[in-house]
């Protein structure tokens, strides 16, 4: 079975996010940068088709030169070969990006693609979708649970929704983005890592790709969040006295009970 | 000449979901700014009847593609019938919702379109050439991102729960134009072979309008209960933090924050949660948010409205007294 697991490199959920001089952009200056969490349960998912019916696992990256450190991790974990699309930035629009993984991904044979259903920098959640409708394959966003038949022919997927989960069947090949809750990412060993580095690193460009990378999304300025008005501790001398000012306050002043 | 700012609706069903009229409200208030009318979309089944409602929070036009085989939500589906609606009628504007559905289906209408879609937003509006403008959260909340999608039509959905209603006008009806499914069910890839529903009776996190929420303080998966006997009271969702979650006391699907759900209720009360940046990410969007923590230097109480600082083995109890007190008035 062919198996690709796209991963974007993200920032550090810890980082302070500093706003760049220009207003629009992101200071990448300091930004410890590691594998999108939503991504690691993609490769770890390909890694585990891959125990169960053999094949190849492919990860594959769009950004500058620092994510093949989160490719070779990939690598380290298990994963077969990677392509690193070269980019300037990560931080392309979701169309753009989907557009350079789908004229990567056409180049290979697939049967099950995965994709981190959403980055936790720009917090899009749309490029697997996006690539899906690129690539013409059907597609299960936020999928908790996968089970592709023996026959490789269909897969099951669960997807949690508001107050129910539904069950999909959808034929090989297709698409699934990864969340939380599908699967506990194993850890690089150490000849796991030391594998990794003889592993094969495509390098594509947007050029061979015949990819544009015109924006689709234009950013007009990135201001820190909005303030919330100064709040006020709930003063009394006893927990009782505080409770009942509490009440008070919420019923008469917020007026949200 | 692109014209109309749409909406695409939700149902489950034959019922419309509340994230409809959001959308609906939401495209009612640009169009009036723009001088233009509002026309939104709803695929199903068994919808007769159904879409006139969208009419009284602003629609002036539905189409409706009322099917069996289109009764629940099929990503390549509803993608190919809102795309040919959209095209044949060439809207400037096209808006649906964040939910769970909305955003998937969102993102593959706006590859199948070509164009630039704006995710969750938490505000919308024009500029001075009438083109949308988006304000949206980025890195978990840290920063607030004003975009302006391109292309036509400019796409964005709305993070559930912040976009006012308008005031419903029973009095406004919507010209239906009902269409037909246009495709061979036989020929769909992907199928629903079962709808696993959670039988909990719990309200779902990301559409409560209260909700009470417990971190590491709680200090193990009994003590939920005190939170749940609040919650029973005000009608509320429980929630829970990474730590709670993580330590294997609650189910992720009850987590807020970063990696779990974000939400935004009228109130939430978040009990021993110190207020790490992850879980914030997940609840600032809330419009009250109440913070009972024995550590009067959590975190917490910079973002709270209204901070208790106490223990909330006592704080808890006596506030489900008090309010049960208080609401009985």
């Amino acid at each position: 079975m062919e198996i690709i697991a796209c991963l974007k490199q993200v920032p550090d959920t810890e980082t302070q996010i500093k706003i760049a001089g220009d207003g629009k952009s992101v200071d990448t200056g300091d930004i410890k940068w590691i594998m999108n969490p939503y991504c690691e349960f993609g490769v770890e998912e390909a890694l585990r088709l891959k125990e169960k019916f053999g094949g190849t696992v492919t990860v594959v990256s769009v950004g500058p030169a620092r994510v093949v450190e989160s490719l070779r991790t990939a690598l380290a974990m298990g994963a077969d070969k990677a392509i690193h699309i070269e980019s300037a930035t990560t931080e392309l629009s979701p169309l753009t990006t989907a557009k350079l993984l789908a004229a990567a991904i056409k180049e290979v044979p697939f049967d099950v693609v995965f994709c981190g259903q959403r980055a936790v920098d720009n917090d899009q959640a749309q490029v697997g979708p996006a690539l899906a409708e690129l690539l013409d394959l059907p597609h299960v966003a936020l999928g908790i649970k996968l089970e592709v038949a023996d026959d490789k022919a269909k897969a099951l997927i669960h997807r949690p929704v508001e107050g129910q989960t539904i069950v999909y069947e959808t034929p090989l090949p297709f698409l699934m983005t990864t969340q939380k809750g599908l699967n506990e990412p194993r850890y690089a060993s150490l000849p796991g890592i030391m594998k990794a580095k003889k592993k094969p690193m495509d390098k594509k460009d947007a050029a061979a790709l015949g990819v544009s990378l015109e924006s689709t999304i234009e950013v007009l300025k990135l201001t820190p969040p909005p303030q919330r008005a100064p709040g006020k501790i709930v003063d009394g001398e006893t927990v009782e006295e505080k409770v009942v000012k509490l009440v008070k306050l919420l019923h008469e002043e917020a007026k949200v009970v | 000449m692109a014209e109309g700012i749409w909406f695409v609706a939700e149902q489950r069903d034959g019922q419309l979901r509340k994230v409809s009229f959001e959308v609906a409200s939401t495209a009612r208030r640009l169009a009036d700014q723009a001088g233009t009318s509002v026309a939104g979309i709803l695929i199903g089944a068994g919808l007769d009847g159904v879409a006139e409602k969208l009419g009284t929070y602003g629609a002036d036009k539905v189409f409706v593609v009322n099917d069996e085989a289109v009764g629940q939500y099929l990503p390549m589906a509803y993608t190919q019938i809102i795309a040919n609606i959209v095209k044949e009628n060439s809207p400037a504007v096209l808006i649906l919702s964040a939910s769970t559905q909305g955003k998937d289906l969102s993102a593959r209408l706006a590859a199948r379109l070509g164009v630039g879609l704006a995710m969750d937003c938490i505000e919308l509006g024009l500029n001075d050439d009438k083109k949308l403008v988006a304000k949206r959260p980025i890195y978990a909340g840290k920063a607030v991102a004003e975009v302006l999608p391109l292309g036509a039509p400019q796409m964005a959905t709305t993070r559930p729960n912040v976009m006012p209603l308008l005031e419903p006008d029973e009095s406004k009806k919507p010209e239906i134009v009902n269409q037909p499914l246009g495709l061979d069910p036989a020929e769909f890839k992907t199928k629903v072979v079962d709808i696993l529903k959670d039988t909990s009776g719990k309200i779902e996190l990301t559409e409560a309008d209260i909700i009470v929420s417990g971190g590491r303080g709680m200090k193990g998966p009994e003590n939920y209960n005190i939170l749940e006997e609040l919650a029973d009271l005000l009608g509320a969702a429980v929630g829970a933090s990474r730590s709670a979650v993580d330590a294997g006391w609650r189910p992720q699907t009850d987590q807020v924050g970063q990696t779990g759900k974000v939400v935004s209720p009228n109130l939430y009360i978040a009990c021993g949660i110190s207020g790490a940046i992850q879980h914030l990410a997940g609840m600032s969007s809330s419009k009250v948010i109440v913070a009972v923590n024995k550590d009067p230097e959590a975190p917490i109480f910079q973002k709270a409205d209204y901070g208790v600082v106490a223990d909330l083995f006592d704080a808890v109890p006596l506030m489900t007294q008090e309010l049960k007190k208080v609401l009985e008035e």
